[in-house]
């Protein structure tokens, strides 16, 4: 739901992104060439802003997989790479393709299709190419998009190219044998299981050939990797730049997730995943490298929807099974929607029209007052900025019912660092009278100076909520003034007005 | 001559699009092989190969029901081995 909590226009990605926090930086998305800014601009996954605005769908037609990897069991579903939890149902191709169908009707910000398994989408390749090819006819706007271990990305180029795939993820885990020899126990390859060394050589150099292949075919490549801790946690670095080297778009190092209970390898020797403090210092590690993609939620195969959210259960086949589709018409809303949302910093509209869509949770509580709160993010999802960074704020009205998102207002800077701090006291005058109908301001930090600015105008700064999301967290904050007894009074009224 | 495919199968899907004779089904009831059919792979290839591919010791027998991937043999044994395994963190 924290989708729709942000800026309209991809190209507020400047104002928006910090270098270091998110993906595909502004300054990132503009050092590309055209062509490949395009195909990065509304992707999802892929654009630190895109991913606000537009939606993405994997369906799980690919079940089989071609290798075995230490932190997967196969009796459930590959616990890694973009696919934890459990896939609830194999799709067959037509199905699959009704079901997109389906859904790109009903949610207009639809723009990604995805195949991400419950196995390799390459190795079930006339299964996943059915799908690519009947949704490149009948629903041309759609970008596809395919997720792989990469045995088999060489033999498939050609096809990729041809279905106009334009993203690829490879999940990479490392260069040297040695270390995939740890990690992944055997491979299918030329018709027999081979084991060990021999196997992680084939994966390894398999993988890295069908990266150089791709790119020379500008298909836009990104690199999943799995964090392991004692295995290939030192060696990631040197991945990432070997990569990015090639031409990988992004570089993604996802956490282990391992427990004795999901049965893997991994998680019946003991193998830990990482902590957050040890995830971040990797990831930290390979910003050189190709850039991180932090916002990444690990979603389903067959999730539905926003990044971070899962309609899915709106969709199961039994609800669509019988839908008649206008496939055109849904194609020129899809078309109208994005060509708004790319219209520039004048398209608020844009943002409108996700709330509209997307609608937010609702809580069950009774009914108080609702609240109007200010949060500083930078990412537009997450509490994420310090107060005097924040160049604008989200302004929410909270209550019982959920988070409304009202819209956006600048901040004036007022601690922009030294050449501007004549102007401080002014400027945080200013900012905080941009907020005076706000009862609540969330921000990552706070300084002293400004904590004491927004209490004497009424105003409560808050910096508890650090990181959460920006939805939660006002929903928390809602709740304990709620309990606190404070939300049966008018705004304001409990306070004393500057 | 035929292999069959036991409760131990976990429904991956693997061995099915790779049978030569189309031998394999995906039935409500699970995955089975159709002995009429299958030839345990003979003249098109070196080893069958749903018992290649297929992820789940046990799941696949022979006609004796001597399992093709017997316990122990697609595990991850190359994991124990090397790493010294740290016991789950509380809180990971
Ligand atoms: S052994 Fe060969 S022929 Fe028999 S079921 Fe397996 S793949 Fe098919
Ligand atoms: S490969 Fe093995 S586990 Fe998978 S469906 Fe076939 S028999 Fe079952």
């Amino acid at each position: 739901m924290p989708a729709s909590l942000s800026s309209p226009s991809a190209s507020a990605a400047s104002a928006g992104c910090g270098a270091s926090r998110c993906g595909g930086t502004a300054s990132q998305i503009d050092a590309l060439d055209s062509p490949l800014r395009q195909k990065v601009q509304d992707h999802p996954c892929y654009s630190a802003e895109a991913h606000r605005h537009f939606a993405r769908m994997h369906v799980a037609v690919a079940p089989a997989c071609n290798i075995q990897c230490n932190y997967c069991n196969r009796k459930y579903d590959c616990s890694n790479e973009s696919r934890p939890g459990v896939v609830s149902e194999v799709l067959s191709p037509e199905q699959a393709v009704h079901k997109v169908l389906a859904v790109a009707a009903a949610i207009p910000q639809m723009s990604v299709l995805g195949i991400a398994g419950p196995g390799d989408a390459l190795a079930n390749a006339e299964r996943s190419f059915a799908v690519f090819d009947a949704l490149a006819r009948r629903a041309p706007d759609l970008r596809l998009c395919l997720s792989t271990n990469g045995l088999m990305l060489p033999a498939y180029v050609e096809r990729i190219v041809a279905a106009r795939i334009d993203h690829v993820t490879i999940t990479i885990n490392c260069l040297d044998p040695d270390i995939g020899a740890r990690i992944y126990p055997w491979i299918f390859w030329n018709h027999r299981r081979i084991h060990g060394r021999e196997a992680a050589r084939i994966l390894v150099a398999q993988q890295q050939l069908g990266l150089e292949m791709l790119v020379a075919r500008g298909v836009l490549v990104k690199v999943n990797s799995v964090m392991i801790p004692g295995i290939n946690d030192a060696h990631l670095p040197e991945v990432s730049r070997v990569v990015r080297a090639k031409g990988a778009f992004l570089h993604n190092v996802m956490p282990l997730i391992s427990d004795p209970a999901h049965g893997t390898a991994f998680g019946l020797a003991g193998q830990r995943g990482p902590d957050a403090a040890e995830l971040a210092a990797l990831q930290d590690a390979c910003e050189g490298g190709a850039s991180m993609m932090r916002h990444c939620q690990q979603c389903r195969a067959d999730a539905v929807g926003m990044l971070g959210e899962d309609r899915g259960a709106e969709f199961t086949l039994e609800k669509i099974a019988h839908l008649q589709i206008d496939e055109a018409a849904a194609m020129q809303r899809r078309v109208a929607l994005r060509a708004q949302i790319n219209a520039g910093p004048g398209g608020t509209g844009a943002a409108e029209a996700s709330a509209a869509v997307l609608p937010f949770a609702r809580a069950a509580t009774p009914p108080a007052r609702g609240v109007r709160m200010a949060v500083a993010s930078r990412d537009g999802r997450h509490v994420d900025q310090h107060f005097g960074h924040a160049e604008r704020f989200h302004i929410l009205e909270v209550d019982g019912e959920g988070v409304r998102w009202l819209g956006e207002r600048a901040a004036a800077r007022y601690c922009g660092g030294e050449a501007e701090c004549g102007e401080q006291d002014n400027l945080l005058a200013r900012t905080v009278a941009t907020l005076a109908d706000c009862e609540v301001v969330l921000c990552a930090r706070i300084g002293m100076a400004p904590w004491q600015a927004l209490e004497s105008a009424g105003i409560r700064p808050d910096g508890e909520h650090a990181m959460e999301p920006v939805a939660a967290a006002a929903q928390a904050v809602w709740h304990a003034l709620r309990d606190a007894g404070r939300l049966t009074a008018a705004p304001f009224e409990d306070q004393k007005r500057a | 001559m035929a292999l069959a495919i036991t409760e131990d199968c976990v429904r991956c899907w693997a061995c099915l699009p790779l049978c030569p004779n189309e031998a394999i089904s995906a039935g409500a009831a699970g995955f089975d092989i159709d002995p009429q059919r299958c030839t345990e792979c003979v003249g098109d290839f070196a080893a069958p190969q749903c018992g290649e591919i297929c992820p789940a010791e046990g799941a696949l027998v022979d006609a004796w029901g001597h399992a093709l991937n017997p316990p122990g043999s697609l595990g991850g044994a190359p994991v124990a081995a090397a790493a010294p395994a740290p016991g789950p963190r509380p809180g990971c």
